[in-house]
This record gives structure tokens, C-alpha cells and sequence, in this order.
């Protein structure tokens, strides 16, 4: 007996949300991003990585957020720090929505950056941003899949050397897709604007 | 081993000041900081230098007690690239000013000592082409600030 008010709820609940979802699904025009499009030019994200805690991860596993893909490496102390300096301030004006946001920093300097510095690096700046390392060649895989490219420059004869890297953010929606591009000259301002595009529970096409 | 040098310093200044001007004491520092990073990570070191002469000024490089090496750096983030060159020297116009700032010119601390903390003060010596040198003292951020912390934080003034 007390099953089927219950039986009755669920199924209108089930309807209200499937209707929901269609009529999100009926906004056809193009969502007016500020950052340029890359939707249809890049590939969804895919990797299998090793994250900040030393655990295998895949692209996956960060389906169902919104996430901002940059190639960097921690003996890098001015580019990279400004760029996510600049992240967690763009984190912060997205409030309680920054949630549903990952900061995914992958090491183009494996050599040198294991787990535990990526650990303490990454949440230097923020807690939601994510170390990325693995094994050169899956490494070289991700940077070639969205066209990026890194070199290691000559040592200075001490053990220490620079790497040049893409300075570019990849910014995919919570399906995984390529969605816009972000690169060092764009403002804070389109950031925050793109992301909250994203975020509206009503665009994920 | 720590005084002496200082000491020196302080002397050659003060002498160097009575004979006349030279680079170091026609330069004024503002809004130095460091951006300190975990693990003993290298950090970046930030000023605005102005020369009040009517003489260019050239910086040289830069050392400090704290730090085992420091080093005279540019960044660009041309063509899409993040990259990073060490530089020699770095003009100061006569009545000019220049800006080491995020993502351009800066310092680059390395082997940084255990008492280098956010919110403690880093004297960094600089040196000038003609000998000359002065001391500044570096204000020690957090990782994720975006400028020497003085003003209101800005929206996107810094980027490029």
C-alpha cells in the first residue's frame, strides 16, 4: 500500500526531469563564449596519468566537471605560478560553482616531478586543482592529442634546466568535450564568464 | 661571516654616496616581493626599479643570504610558448622605470633557506653594472597572489 504514492512520486519526478533535459537540449544556438572555440576542433579529453596522491587516473574520472587543462612543470617559477595564480582567482570569483570545476596541471617534467612535489605545488594554489604526471610517452600522447608541444632546454651545467612549454589553457565541458581556449593574454573577466556558461546545469549538449 | 659583508656594504654605500651618485643610490624600489612555492621549489622576485639620474642604470644581478643563487631572468609567453631565457643585464632608462613583473622580467631565487616564510622580509643585495649595489627587502607571498600585495586586488591587469 504505502508503495505506490511512493511509485507515483518517483515516476513524476522522472518525468519533470526528462523534460528538463529536452528542453536544455533545444538551445541550439551557440553559447556566446568570450575565449576562442575550439569545440569540433579538438578531441574530448582523454589520458591515463598518475595524479598528486600517486593514484592511476584517466580522463574519466573527472567526467562531470568542468576542467581546465594546462601543461606546465613546478621548477617553472614565474609563468606557470602566474597562470595559476590567476586560475585560483578565477576559482574564487566562481564562489560555491568553482565545485564543479577542476584545474588539471599536467608536468611536462616528469623527470623531476613526482606526485609529492605536485601534491604540495598544486594546492599552493588551489585546492581544486589537480597535479597530473605519468610515464613520458602517455605524457607526449596528451601534449600531441591537443596539438601542444614542450622542449627541454640545455642543462646550465648545475642538474637545472628550463622547459618551454604551450602556455595555453584547454577548457573542457563536463562531458569531457573540448569546448574553449584560454591563453595567457585573455582576461580573468572572459574566464569567469565562459566558465559560468559551463556551468549552467541547462548547456551541456 | 654574515655582519662583515654587510657591514661592507653599508660603508661602501655610505662612501660611495658622499662622492658621488652611482647606480645603486639613484635607484628607488617598489612593491618587491617574493612568490615563495612549496617544497624548495625556485621562486620569482618582483620590483619596480626607477632611476631618478640622468644616467641609465644597468642591474647586473642580484644575490642574497637566504637564497644559494640568483639569477637575472625573462619570460615570454610568445607564439603560444611559455619559456624562460637568463639575462645579464637589464637597462634602467635615465628617469625611466622598469618592471620586473609576473611573466616578464624577474628574479629567480633558488636553493631557498627553511626561514623564508610567507609573510617574513627577504633582503635581496642588487647589483649595477658600475659596482655599485643596494639592498632591498623582498616581501615573501604566498604561492597564488598575484602582485607585492599593496593594492587592491585587480581584475586582470597583469596577464600578457
Amino acid at each position: 500500500m504505502k508503495a505506490f504514492p511512493l511509485l507515483r512520486w518517483l515516476l513524476v519526478s522522472v518525468l519533470v526531469a526528462a523534460a528538463t533535459l529536452l528542453a536544455g537540449c533545444q538551445r541550439s544556438e551557440p553559447l556566446p563564449f568570450q575565449l576562442t572555440r575550439i569545440t569540433g576542433h579538438m578531441p574530448d579529453l582523454d589520458f591515463h596519468l598518475v595524479n598528486d596522491e600517486g593514484k592511476a587516473v584517466t580522463a574519466a574520472d573527472y567526467r562531470g566537471k568542468v576542467t581546465l587543462l594546462y601543461f606546465g612543470y613546478t621548477h617553472c617559477p614565474d609563468v606557470c605560478p602566474l597562470t595559476l595564480a590567476h586560475l585560483h582567482v578565477v576559482m574564487q570569483r566562481l564562489g560555491p560553482l568553482a565545485e564543479g570545476v577542476r584545474i588539471l596541471f599536467v608536468s611536462v617534467d616528469p623527470a623531476r616531478d613526482t606526485p609529492a612535489i605536485l601534491h604540495a605545488y598544486v594546492n599552493a594554489f588551489d585546492k581544486r586543482a589537480v597535479g597530473l604526471t605519468g610515464s613520458p610517452g602517455d605524457i607526449e600522447a596528451l601534449v600531441k592529442r591537443y596539438r601542444a608541444s614542450f622542449s627541454r632546454e640545455p642543462d646550465k651545467g648545475d642538474g637545472n634546466y628550463e622547459v618551454s612549454h604551450s602556455s595555453a589553457i584547454y577548457i573542457f565541458d563536463a562531458k569531457g568535450h573540448a569546448r574553449v581556449l584560454a591563453t595567457p593574454a585573455d582576461s580573468q573577466d572572459a574566464l569567469v564568464h565562459d566558465l559560468h556558461l559551463l556551468l549552467d546545469p541547462g548547456v551541456n549538449p | 661571516m654574515k655582519a662583515r659583508p654587510f657591514a661592507t656594504l653599508v660603508a661602501g654605500l655610505l662612501l660611495a654616496g658622499a662622492a658621488h651618485a652611482d647606480q645603486a643610490s639613484a635607484i628607488h624600489a617598489e612593491g618587491a616581493w617574493i612568490r615563495v612555492l612549496p617544497a624548495g621549489l625556485p621562486a620569482g622576485g618582483y620590483v619596480t626599479l626607477r632611476n631618478g639620474s640622468d644616467d641609465a642604470a644597468t642591474l647586473t644581478g642580484a644575490s642574497s643570504a637566504q637564497y644559494g643563487h640568483v639569477m637575472l631572468h625573462e619570460s615570454s609567453t610568445e607564439g603560444g610558448m611559455g619559456r624562460m631565457k637568463a639575462i645579464d643585464r637589464l637597462v634602467i632608462p635615465a628617469h625611466g622605470q622598469v618592471a620586473l613583473a609576473p611573466g616578464g622580467y624577474h628574479l629567480m631565487l633558488m636553493k631557498g633557506a627553511d626561514d623564508v616564510h610567507v609573510g617574513s622580509s627577504v633582503p635581496v643585495i642588487l647589483q649595477f653594472a658600475d659596482g655599485s649595489k643596494t639592498t632591498v627587502d623582498f616581501l615573501a607571498r604566498p604561492a597564488n597572489a598575484v602582485d607585492a600585495g599593496t593594492a587592491a586586488p585587480s581584475g586582470h591587469d597583469h596577464q600578457g
